[in-house]
């Protein structure tokens, strides 16, 4: 059955068109232009003729960056980062998680607090710092020198994800645990027969806001790696971008021994190899974000 | 495993089991004896094994970080275990709050700009998510909207550095190699901003620094931010919408009388986590877009205390002083608005 759309309903509709279009083409606008400029000639790019689509296409400051071992390096370290970082925060998340979300288990508030209080209130950046150097101490006396492992096992864990898990894990009907435990599965077996099958949806996203998270990370990867080596792409991009802003850009792996490109599109080169990955993967784990955020609302 | 069977009376009738209620009794009188509390542990070690990876990482990298907060009572000795240093009391706190140096200057401007940035955000960015779920509610066609759905969630993974650095290339000025940014090019053009100001670039100019902080946010996060709203927005019974027709609402009418009282609720939560929060500032976006020219409007409580903290490390005590005030009352609005929030409806946000 078709109506007729009043006039009120009609202006609405295509102011909604209207701004939704331009709001989204302002979000996509940054990485097209960036993407074009990454390919421009170092004319087209140097006199700001590039607005939106590439002039002269070349691709040199992919080319002279592919070839820079410190580039990599930098992309291996934040695959580490990230593969190592999910595994470990997702693994120590579901193991708390399950265990909060049962009844049975004794002081079960307050372990609650326990986790809830680390997000109303923290330390703040510098005790954190001192925390973090005394732990590298710790850790290179047991003979882990790398300060990658540092950033994996201490850093990036989120109590706001375990209480997500916690809550996906009390959503499951106790009927099914009981079967299991009158079929004489382990606690471990209920948990991986029963309850992370059941629970799947929120832990592809809690896996993924982790994943996200580790691939970002900057600052204290900054602040805690000694060792150029160790870098992630994330401080390489921003030490990159720091030197190119203090002039030092002949110098580097994006200087331009034949002006073939402009130093800009090699800062532009780089965040397009940032971003690509998650480009990517992206529509296919954006319906896990929006539900992750609908998770949010919690009771207790 | 058989243990816990036999507890357990089968009934054949409605083939349920259930629990003997003389056991309940028994488990109820027994549960006082801290005896049963070891008992009941041992029973269950594996359950509270599952739980030490958990509360170990939050203990030593949580918890510990406030043991250091004690050098804010001291006179700093690098490298001195905190306990070891001199106590001096509340001297630190006294120097930040009522001092007459540029420390407290530096503080009370660090302060403000922390609160400022937030309640702006609080201004400008809250409304637009709400906005956007009205409008994507419009679209009818499914795969208009989740096009439009897709592009504006988009910012919203791309890293502080990756997003920063857009913004200091988008906005330079023509002072670093090759030329203007493309947006201080069209500002200017539009005459929106004087030729000085773009050739000197907008990120160096501490009157921009805020607009480009709440630009920049909603750009990244209204899209992300919409989507609990249009959870709300969606869940309303298109009978609603045709009743109001049929009483001869128009647009504006069924916006207030259909869609504004569904949403209330979820707007009321998110807008009191908001102010919850209004002393907590990302530092890392702070820190990756301020310089020295700008700290006037951009410099906010946790930069001042990393620059304090970190970079000159004879002050550790005084920057852990600084955090902690912020933080503090920080703590107190979160729990407030809590509370509120736990009053105003039945959901608590923890």
């Amino acid at each position: 059955m078709k109506r007729k759309l009043a006039a009120s309903e009609l202006i609405f509709k295509i102011l909604s068109y209207l701004f939704l279009g331009i709001f989204a083409l302002l979000c996509l606008y940054p990485f097209v232009f960036t993407l074009s400029s990454s390919i421009s000639s170092s004319e087209a790019v140097d006199s700001n003729q590039v607005i939106l689509l590439p002039k002269q296409i070349q691709f040199d400051a992919f080319k002279a960056m592919f070839t820079d071992n410190a580039f990599w390096n930098s992309y291996a370290n934040t695959l580490f980062l990230t593969v190592y970082g999910t595994i470990w925060a997702v693994g120590v998340s579901i193991l708390g998680g399950y265990a909060l979300s049962k009844k049975r288990l004794l002081f079960r508030k307050g372990f609650n607090f326990f986790l809830v209080f680390t997000m109303w209130f923290s330390a703040g950046i510098v005790p954190q710092y001192l925390n973090y150097l005394a732990t590298r101490d710790v850790f290179n006396a047991v003979g882990i020198m790398d300060d990658k492992w540092l950033i994996v096992i201490a850093m990036g864990m989120a109590a706001m994800n375990i209480i997500l898990l916690r809550n996906a894990f009390e959503g499951v009907p106790s009927e099914i645990e009981e079967a299991a435990i009158v079929d004489g599965a382990t606690e471990m077996q209920v948990l991986s027969k029963v309850y992370i099958p059941m629970a799947r949806s929120t832990i592809a996203t809690v896996t993924l806001f982790f994943a996200i998270s580790r691939w970002n990370g900057y600052f204290w990867a900054r602040q805690m790696t000694q060792n150029v080596n160790e870098w992630p792409l994330q401080v390489f991009i921003r030490t990159t971008l720091e030197n190119y802003t203090n002039g030092d850009y002949i110098t580097g792996w994006y200087n331009i021994p034949e002006h073939t490109y402009s130093p800009n599109s090699a800062i532009y080169a780089l965040i397009i190899c940032a971003v690509i990955p998650i480009l990517i993967i992206y529509p296919f784990i954006q319906k896990y974000f929006a539900k992750g955020v609908n998770m949010g609302g919690v009771k207790e | 495993m058989a243990e816990k069977v036999s507890e357990l009376i089968y009934d054949e009738q409605t083939n349920t089991y259930s629990m003997d209620p003389e056991q309940i009794v028994r488990d109820d009188v027994e549960k006082h004896h801290w005896l049963n509390t070891a008992k009941s542990i041992l029973k269950d070690w594996r359950l509270y094994l599952m739980l030490v990876p958990m509360l170990l990482v939050f203990l030593f990298w949580r918890y510990l970080p406030m043991y250091e907060l004690l050098g804010s009572f001291k006179a700093t000795e690098v490298g001195v275990d905190v306990a070891d240093q001199l106590h001096i009391g509340f001297a630190n706190f006294k120097t930040l709050l009522f001092g007459t140096k540029d420390l407290t200057y530096d503080f009370w401007r660090a302060f403000r700009n922390t609160f400022l940035l937030s309640f702006y955000g609080l201004c400008f960015g809250f409304p637009m998510p709400i906005i956007l779920a009205l409008f994507f509610n419009e679209i009818k066609s499914n795969i208009m909207r989740s096009t439009f759905q897709v592009l504006t969630y988009l910012p919203k993974f791309m890293s502080t550095v990756v997003m920063t650095t857009l913004v200091a290339m988008l906005v330079k000025g023509s002072s670093i190699v090759s030329g203007m940014g493309v947006v201080s090019q069209a500002l200017q053009a539009l005459h929106i901003i004087s030729p000085e100001m773009a050739e000197a670039g907008l990120l160096s100019n501490p009157n921009l620094f805020r607009t480009i902080y709440q630009v920049s946010g909603i750009w990244e996060g209204a899209g992300y931010d919409s989507i609990v709203y249009f959870a709300a927005v969606i869940a309303i019974s298109p009978t609603s919408y045709e009743a109001a027709q049929i009483d001869g609402a128009g647009k504006m009418a069924q916006m207030r009388y259909v869609v504004l009282p569904s949403i209330l609720s979820t707007v009321v939560i998110m807008l009191i986590t908001r102010i919850g929060s209004l002393l907590s500032v990302g530092y890392e976006k702070v820190l990756l877009l301020y310089d020295p020219l700008t700290y006037q409007t951009a410099d906010v409580v946790s930069t001042f205390s990393y620059r304090l903290g970190l970079n000159g490390d004879s002050q550790q005590g005084m920057a852990s002083a600084a955090e902690m005030i912020n933080n503090l009352i920080g703590m107190v609005l979160v729990i407030g608005a809590n509370a509120i929030a736990r009053k105003a409806s039945d959901v608590s946000l923890y």
